[in-house]
């Protein structure tokens, strides 16, 4: 019994070196460090989860509107900041990425 | 076959060693080829922890009794389920599940994550690898499940409160939460280290940290059922500090879950939930400790170890670490928006966090203080129920009312007449719950009668939000009632999935409620013959039994039960005496009315050699709703933790576009 515990656990040893040094068996030549993201990569993050927060904020003011939450007048009073901050967003992103700017749609009808 | 498990321990040990040592030092130097060996050393932890929780399985189930924690935990006698659980009845089993836990989480979150936790958050593995350490230190280096002796004849037994049905699925569920919550903050810790003020380490732990929310949730639950039934006193929950050791994680973890939405939606409360994701899991360590170490008197503690001061210094690392990296990435996580109205979704959020977090400090200041006590002034104090009573209704109460307020207000900004104007069919609803109530005699309690009052606001504001939410899904095009309500949960899982945990707390608060207020108890002795009437049920005592089961004798009194002249049967309450364990167990009678929700308790507490027995009978209304409580929890968490196939897409356009790495 000893016997094949000692081989079994010496199996187990060789499979867990074989797993932690398989990236270093791969050709090391090819394998290149870590990327540090640039500046303009992290900018581009940034405004990507900006773009989304003003299309989120809109469609929950449209819900809220639809669900009675909020007045008309209120909605009315917040939609078009929303609209300007989601338009924004998306512009502020387009330029980013060298892309023409394009038409912001209402997200009415996409609660 | 012990050496197998010992090789493997010492493996894992040298596996998640490395994992942090080289896993810190490939993402300090960002060398991509030795964060993914790190990577790699964490997964084959976790399978070579497996090896090691399988030899002890065996063993277990062999009745090997050379393994030293076979023999003090199990006997030849013990069930087979009872013998398997275990496993987890003792402290370096419980280690052995917790490491098995932690690196099988570990190793999920990794997978599943891979690119993220390579390129964008390449310090996950190594915060992994540093807290499965520790772990695996005491394993190999102070409490070794492993340990042999020379095998005698039979083992010393199961402690006889842990052979009970709960106890074989309370434990893993409560590792499950406690570790659970390791993943979170393991990816947040990540993030600061790596400097990333992005969300992806918030997407990609979303699920991760409801899902161990959940796990602790249940398990207080189940933890909960267990107490009721087999510590048997007539209450589920007594304040006991094991118990609150997973109350508090949970609290603050909840606190989490609400304060992250205001994250994603407004970019707020960044460093807040920094802090709320390390506290979290450093009370569950905090649990862990208390559980284990026996510091604490506890019904719940079943070991006096040694483990307690490395556990605190682990702890104290733990948070120091924590503490320090949030103070240095204080610049990259502070934000420049603000709050636009106390008035809105996000403050009725922020008010939630406030009371959840003052709660759980609370409930721990109560935890600690007779340690503090004891240590400063050399005077043994205990913290009563009255205390926690007295804060569960100070902060529970705004909590509910709460609950019932955040889901109507509107986002970023909301006028108070709005407000009001949703708030009226709810606020009717409650008022005339409150009046009928009083009608119906439940004045007797005025804690009672505001709870329920509230209670009823709180599922009238559900089911508005419900009625509204699939009307308007209606009005947008949706073919029929039903297809609009899928379709309103289907778009929103986590909102709607929250409404649904929201119901289940709001049964647990009528349950609690009806067992704290209005439960009626009688104790009396017997002779055969006899009859006691409690609350409309009429016990009749008809004798005892003395009988051998698979490892215990069994002793119980047998009362005819009758209502209204009904007769509803038989009830059987009475002890279990262990010979193997040397120790005896209450052993309760409970008869449910599941049309009422409530008990029938009956505690057979001593016989008389003349044939008399002195019973303590309880009628506990509305506790059932507890359990019930316990699968709506269950049913809205899977419904929160749904995956989402928009979402999915939606995540995947917004992080693939700069470097493609959408967190799973």
């Amino acid at each position: 019994m000893t016997t094949l515990a000692l081989v079994l656990a010496a199996v187990l040893a060789v499979a867990c070196v074989v797993l932690v040094a398989r990236p270093f068996l791969r050709d090391i030549r090819g394998a290149e460090d870590l990327r540090e993201p640039t500046g303009p990569e992290r900018e581009r993050t940034r405004l990507a989860e900006e773009r989304d927060r003003a299309l989120a904020a809109l469609k929950e003011l449209e819900f809220d509107h639809r669900t009675g939450k909020i007045s008309d007048a209120d909605y009315h009073a917040e939609v078009g900041e929303l609209r300007s901050a989601a338009a924004e967003a998306l512009r502020a992103l387009d330029e980013q990425q060298g892309r023409r700017p394009g038409p912001v749609r209402s997200s009415r009808t996409r609660v | 076959m012990p050496l197998l498990g010992r090789a493997a321990l010492i493996l894992a040990f040298g596996l998640v060693v490395y994992a942090a040592v080289a896993g810190s030092y490939g993402a300090w130097r960002r060398r991509r080829l030795v964060v993914e060996s790190a990577r790699n050393a964490l997964c084959g932890a976790f399978g070579v922890a497996l090896v090691a929780s399988l030899v002890l399985l065996a063993a277990l189930a062999r009745h090997d009794f050379r393994f030293t924690y076979v023999a003090d935990h199990t006997s030849r006698e013990l069930p087979l389920r009872y013998t398997l659980s275990a496993f987890w009845g003792g402290q370096e089993g419980s280690l052995l599940l917790w490491f098995l836990v932690l690196t099988g989480a570990a190793s999920g979150a990794i997978a599943l994550n891979r690119r993220l936790t390579t390129d964008v958050l390449p310090w996950t593995a190594p915060i992994l690898g540093g807290l499965a350490s520790f772990f695996a230190f005491l394993l190999v280096a102070v409490s070794s499940p492993f340990a042999t002796q020379p095998a005698p004849v039979d083992g010393a037994g199961l402690n006889p409160s842990l052979q009970n049905p709960y106890m074989l699925a309370h434990p893993p569920m409560l590792y499950l939460g406690y570790v659970g919550l390791s993943i979170p903050f393991a990816f947040a810790m990540a993030a600061l280290a790596s400097s990333r003020n992005d969300e992806r380490w918030l997407v990609a732990t979303r699920r991760w940290t409801l899902a161990a929310w959940t796990f602790l949730g249940v398990a207080i639950l189940l933890g909960a059922k267990w107490a009721y039934e087999e510590v048997g006193w007539g209450g589920w929950y007594a304040w006991d500090p094991v118990e609150n050791a997973a109350l508090m994680p949970w609290l603050v973890a909840t606190a989490y879950l609400h304060s992250v939405m205001i994250q994603e939606k407004k970019n707020m409360l960044r460093v807040w939930n920094a802090v709320l994701v390390a506290l979290a899991f450093g009370l569950s360590l905090f649990g862990t400790f208390l559980t284990r170490s026996g510091v604490i008197n506890s019904i719940h503690s079943f070991t006096q170890s040694p483990l307690g001061s490395w556990f605190l210094g682990f702890i104290a690392v733990v948070a120091a670490g924590s503490t320090a990296l949030i103070l240095v990435r204080l610049p990259v996580l502070r934000s420049r928006t603000r709050l636009e109205s106390l008035v809105s979704r996000e403050a009725a959020f922020l008010y939630n966090n406030l009371f959840l977090v003052a709660f759980a400090l609370t409930v721990l200041w109560g935890v600690v203080y007779p340690l503090v006590s004891e240590a400063v002034r050399g005077v043994a104090v205990t913290v009563g129920a009255p205390y926690y009573d007295f804060f569960g209704i100070a902060f529970g109460l705004p909590l509910v009312i709460l609950m019932g307020i955040g889901p109507v207000v509107a986002w970023r900004r909301a006028s108070l007449r709005s407000v009001g104007r949703t708030l009226l069919l709810p606020g009717g609803v409650a008022v005339v719950a409150g009046a009928a109530l009083v009608l119906a005699g439940a004045g007797s309690s005025p804690v009672g009668l505001v709870g329920y009052t509230f209670a009823a606001f709180v599922l009238a504001a559900i089911v508005v939000e419900f009625i509204r939410g699939t009307r308007a899904r209606r009005a947008l095009g949706e073919p029929s009632w039903p297809r609009a309500l899928a379709s309103l949960v289907s778009r929103n899982r986590r909102r709607y999935g929250g409404y649904i945990v929201h119901a289940a707390i709001v049964l647990l608060l009528v349950g609690a409620i009806g067992i704290g207020a209005f439960s009626t108890t009688r104790e009396v002795r017997l002779q055969r013959g006899e009859t006691v009437t409690v609350d409309g049920y009429t016990l009749a005592y008809v004798g005892s039994t003395a009988e051998r089961v698979a490892n215990a004798k069994e002793l119980r009194a047998h009362l005819q039960v009758t209502r209204n002249g009904d007769d509803l049967g038989t009830i059987a309450a009475g002890k279990n005496r262990y010979p193997a364990e040397g120790e005896s167990s209450n052993e309760v009678g409970i008869r449910t009315d599941l049309l009422r929700a409530e008990d029938l308790f009956v505690i057979a507490d001593r016989f008389d050699r003349g044939g008399s027995v002195f019973i303590k009978v309880i009628v506990n209304p509305l506790v059932n709703l507890i359990w019930l409580a316990g699968i709506v929890f269950l049913f809205g968490s899977v419904v929160a933790m749904w995956p989402d196939a928009r979402e999915q897409a939606r995540l995947a356009r917004r992080f693939g576009e700069p470097e493609a790495l959408a967190p799973a």
